[in-house]
């Protein structure tokens, strides 16, 4: 089987069916008032799992987060960590520690004592505490900075010292909350690949809440894509992005174009769709919607091609139109191509030499197309 | 940049000279050679020296520092836990009738608190004295004790507090090892101001108080009603150099603690 | 237990303050009005009936049916009160509205002040506050006499050729009043202004207005909150004031905290002046829930 994009490791436990799961969410619903947070919602993380919970603002996912950490109790359902129901431990009791989006260091203990305040909470010997917390400080590297208090650091020594906090207690699971949200965009991209690192070398369970879906598709083994308190979709990165699962999802993860049409033929793993927009589109992939029903086509737009000859075989996965927009980006170019039957596509193009003879200009008149593989149908 | 205009700054200079000349003409009439304090006949320190000959005033000083110590700091303790309950607990049976308690005393004429105090004093059969001026301070200023932390508490990021029982801290080592090390100088602030309200208090302390617990106000007041001394000005004069001192080192302080904090993120971020 | 431990700690913590001010707060409340239905004695206390835990309930029934609403209707009847009352709420409200019109152009001088300049300020308005409220009011008896600093002042650049007579007026209280809380109503006003963003204010220049129409569409209405809860902490305090009145005022002056103290300390007409603050209570009760909803209203806004 041919996979979809590339996959990091050979870590998958989620798809072997004697894995026992390290955390389950079951039937949980959180509801604040008359608000659902959570609604019913059912969710397996495994062992040594990179897992994201990815989704806008308000959807659930820092509820979600929070009941873990024990800070919230779930209205209904169970949440259990390694085979313990653990609804009704309070925070301290957990064997599980977060990082705060606030970082939340407290500002009157040095570094040193911030990052040893589990651990005296523990009543660990002194001396054990402070090698812990040497210990710490080397992985996160703020050796010369354990005296320091926390408005004497920047921003990104900040997130490092909340996460060596976070640590120090070995944790079963590391609940991470927006964890590189405060940092500038430099920063956060190296910081993301030293999460990874981290986790790897550290062998524990993290579960991330971000509302940045590069930041989940980088780090995560596993995306639960939310919205108003359900999981829509959970998967791998390259799952999600190359075959989500609804529109929403599809519309949520980077940009895509949607055909909305009929189903003309399905059958032997092809599925044939008269889209309105003037294509008949061909596919191979797809949860295979019966004869007649209303479907939606979607494409990434670096699937389009955009050529001034007809393809080969113009009568497939091919449309005419006109050059309406073009965005230069550097590393690509965005066309906005404005179809016969008036819909708008986007297709981007990587601007593999620096310079192009005759390029596209506006105005003109191009072809559009893409091969059976190259996107996914939805049913609606 | 906006511009301080020329209207701006006479209102606030003409402010400014309002509110602080009475105070100037007191100290300065405070070194008044003759008795008569609306005329200047020469510079004296003599009214300093009869003060302090004045048995009556310095007794009347004393209870007043007493009472102010012991009541500031049981209405610190008090008015911290009313301003944690009213943040913190925002469900629970009479809630409204609390913070409406907390609220009143703030607005309400010390005549009233004064009478009901003492009322409630006879009704129980206490003497009235030392103790009763103290608890009745005691109640009229935790409230404002409980505004000035509960401001404080409400601008707190809740998120250390949660971090800190997320690290295994149980809610009551989550207050004394984070929340109160945090809030330590608005509740310092509070202690303060009631201190001063403690100090300056005329009317409760007239309702409550009873032989023998005479107060500094209460002293200064009925010399005033015969008259105004110089003696007097000289007694205000070092009440308000003692609260100028106090200030001043206070601000110089927290300038000095600022200096040093911007010195340090200086450092911080050279050093990234 | 820790966690039977926290679930105690938090219970005191509501508990402890709660019961402190039901008993000296709340409770002194009704035995003032349950004094002010009573009749004056020459005894100690000099009132009765006085209630006592040994009557027992049928003697509680008994001494209840003492208790009458004579002392109020004394209040109706005697010129003296009705009037001290209207013309404490006259004073207090002349002297809200004088402090407001001298009070919101400081504020408003200080929230425009460079940033650097504003801690000051704001420590200079909070100073005097620290300083004695007696020793304040003090101060202005020897600027306020007829012989005093202020008149010599005016007769020595010739703008009056006799001494004013202010002490001992209204308009002494007034100055009083103006004086002792002026800081209550900057301080309001100036956290309300200087909150603002000032980009509102050239949005609006931008948007065609002439800066004093500016000031009077945008800055005015924002700072609303600011001027209700800075006249609502002069009115209320003012209604009742004591020794603003007593030093400044003289004896011609009728103010009604004045005369419940005489009725109390001289008269020692215990029931009659019970009488009197359960009347100012009331009628302070509206300005006082009104300040309560703003302080409860700006507590949710801080959450």
């Amino acid at each position: 089987m041919k996979s979809l994009g590339n996959i990091r490791r050979s870590f998958a436990p989620w798809t072997d069916p004697d894995a026992k799961p390290f955390i389950t969410f079951r039937n949980v619903t959180k509801r604040f008032g008359d608000f659902t947070a959570v609604d019913d919602l059912t969710l397996d993380i495994y062992h040594r799992e990179f897992f994201a919970l990815l989704g806008a603002s308000g959807c659930g996912k820092s509820t979600l987060l929070r009941m873990l950490a024990g800070f919230e109790r779930p209205t209904s359902g169970e949440i259990i960590l390694d085979g313990q129901d653990i609804a009704g431990i309070p925070p301290y009791r957990r064997p599980v520690n977060m990082m705060f989006q606030s970082y939340a260091l407290f500002p009157h203990m040095t570094v040193e004592s911030n990052i040893g305040f589990g651990l005296r909470q523990d009543g660990m010997p002194k001396a054990e505490i402070a090698e812990r917390v040497a210990q710490m400080l080397k992985l996160v590297k703020l050796e010369q900075f354990a005296k320091r208090k926390p408005h004497q650091l920047s921003g990104g020594q900040r997130q490092r010292v909340a996460l060596a906090r976070s640590l120090a207690k070995r944790p079963k699971v590391l609940l991470l909350d927006e964890p590189l949200g405060a940092l500038d965009k430099k920063l956060r991209e190296e910081t993301q690949f030293e999460l990874m690192d981290l986790q790897q070398e550290l062998g524990l369970t993290f579960v991330v809440v971000t509302h940045d879906q590069e930041e989940a598709m980088t780090m995560a083994d596993r995306i639960a894509v939310m919205s108003h308190g359900k999981v829509i979709q959970v998967a791998t990165p390259a799952e999600i992005y190359e075959a989500p699962n609804s529109r929403f999802v599809a519309d949520f993860i980077g940009d895509v174009n949607i055909l909305d049409g009929t189903v003309s033929a399905s059958g032997n793993g092809k599925i044939e769709l008269a889209a309105r927009d003037g294509f008949t589109v061909r596919t191979v992939t797809g949860n295979g919607p019966a004869t007649g029903s209303a479907a939606g086509f979607a494409i990434r737009p670096e699937k389009l091609k955009v050529t001034r000859a007809a393809p080969a075989d113009a009568s497939v996965n091919a449309a005419q139109g006109e050059i309406w927009d073009i965005g230069y980006l550097g590393d690509m170019t965005v066309f906005h191509v404005k179809l016969d039957s008036g819909k708008v596509v986007k297709a981007s193009m990587l601007n593999a030499q620096r310079e192009v003879e005759d390029p596209i200009a506006y105005d003109e008149r191009v072809w559009v197309s893409f091969g059976e593989t190259a996107g996914v149908v939805l049913k609606d | 940049m906006q511009t301080w205009s020329r209207f701006n700054i006479a209102s606030v200079v003409l402010g400014f000279a309002f509110l602080y000349l009475p105070i100037v003409l007191l100290v300065v009439f405070s070194f008044n050679e003759s008795k008569l304090v609306t005329v200047w006949a020469g510079f004296s320190t003599k009214w300093y020296a009869s003060l302090f000959r004045n048995q009556g005033l310095i007794d009347a000083a004393w209870v007043t520092i007493r009472v102010a110590l012991l009541a500031a700091s049981v209405a610190t303790v008090l008015g911290t836990m009313a301003a944690l309950a009213l943040t913190r607990y925002t469900r629970f049976r009479g809630r409204l009738l609390f913070s409406g308690m907390v609220y009143a005393p703030l607005v309400m004429p010390e005549v009233i608190t004064g009478l009901s105090l003492l009322l409630l004093f006879v009704a129980i059969g206490f003497d009235r004295g030392f103790w009763t001026v103290t608890l009745a301070h005691i109640t009229f200023s935790m409230c404002f004790v409980t505004v000035v932390v509960q401001s404080r508490l409400l601008s707190f990021d809740r998120s250390i507090e949660e971090a800190a029982m997320d690290l295994g801290a149980t809610p009551v080592r989550t207050f004394f090892e984070v929340t109160l090390p945090v809030i330590a100088p608005a509740v310092l602030s509070g202690w303060m101001l009631a201190l001063t309200l403690s100090l300056d208090d005329l009317v409760i302390a007239s309702f409550t108080s009873g032989p023998g617990a005479t107060t500094l106000p209460m002293k200064i007041y009925s010399q005033v009603r015969l008259g105004v001394t110089p003696e007097i000005n000289a007694a205000c004069t070092i009440l308000i150099g003692l609260v100028a001192v106090g200030v001043l080192v206070a601000s110089i302080l927290t300038k000095r603690r600022e200096v040093q904090r911007l010195r340090d993120e200086q450092a911080a971020f050279a050093g990234r | 237990m820790a966690k039977l431990g926290s679930a105690i700690f938090s219970r005191l913590v509501i508990i402890i303050p709660y019961a402190w001010l039901l008993f000296f707060f709340l409770i002194p409340f009704f035995i003032v009005f349950r004094i002010s239905l009573s009749t004056t004695a020459i005894a100690q206390p000099p009132y009765e009936p006085v209630f006592a835990l040994a009557d027992g309930l049928s003697g509680l029934w008994a001494k209840l049916g003492e208790l009458h609403f004579d002392n109020f209707v004394w209040l109706t009847e005697d010129a003296l009160y009705i009037n001290a009352y209207l013309s404490s709420l006259w004073i207090a409200a002349v002297s809200t509205i004088l402090t407001l019109v001298i009070g919101y152009p400081i504020a408003y001088g200080m929230a425009q002040a460079p940033r650097s300049l504003r801690p000051t300020l704001l420590m200079l308005v909070i100073l005097p506050f620290w300083t004695s409220f007696l020793i304040r009011v003090y101060a202005w008896i020897a600027i306020l006499k007829p012989e005093g600093l202020l008149n010599q002042f005016l007769l020595g650049i010739g703008i009056i050729d006799s001494p004013l007579i202010i002490i001992n007026t209204n308009w002494a209280i007034y100055i009083g009043i103006v004086y002792s809380y002026l800081p209550f109503m900057v301080l309001p006003i100036y956290s309300a202004l200087e909150k603002m963003d000032h980009s509102l204010i050239e949005a609006a220049q931008d948007l065609g207005c002439p800066p004093i129409t500016a000031f009077w569409k945008v800055t005015f209405p924002l700072s609303i909150p600011g001027v209700v809860a800075g006249c609502m902490l002069v009115f209320i305090p003012a209604v009742g004031e004591f020794v603003i009145p007593d030093l400044l005022g003289g004896s011609q002056t009728l103010m009604i905290g004045k005369t419940l103290w005489n009725e109390f300390n001289a008269n020692r007409d215990w029931p009659v002046s019970a009488a009197v603050a359960t009347i100012l209570l009331l009628i302070l009760v509206v300005p006082i829930v009104f300040f309560q909803n703003a302080q409860a209203k700006a507590e949710e806004q801080g959450r």
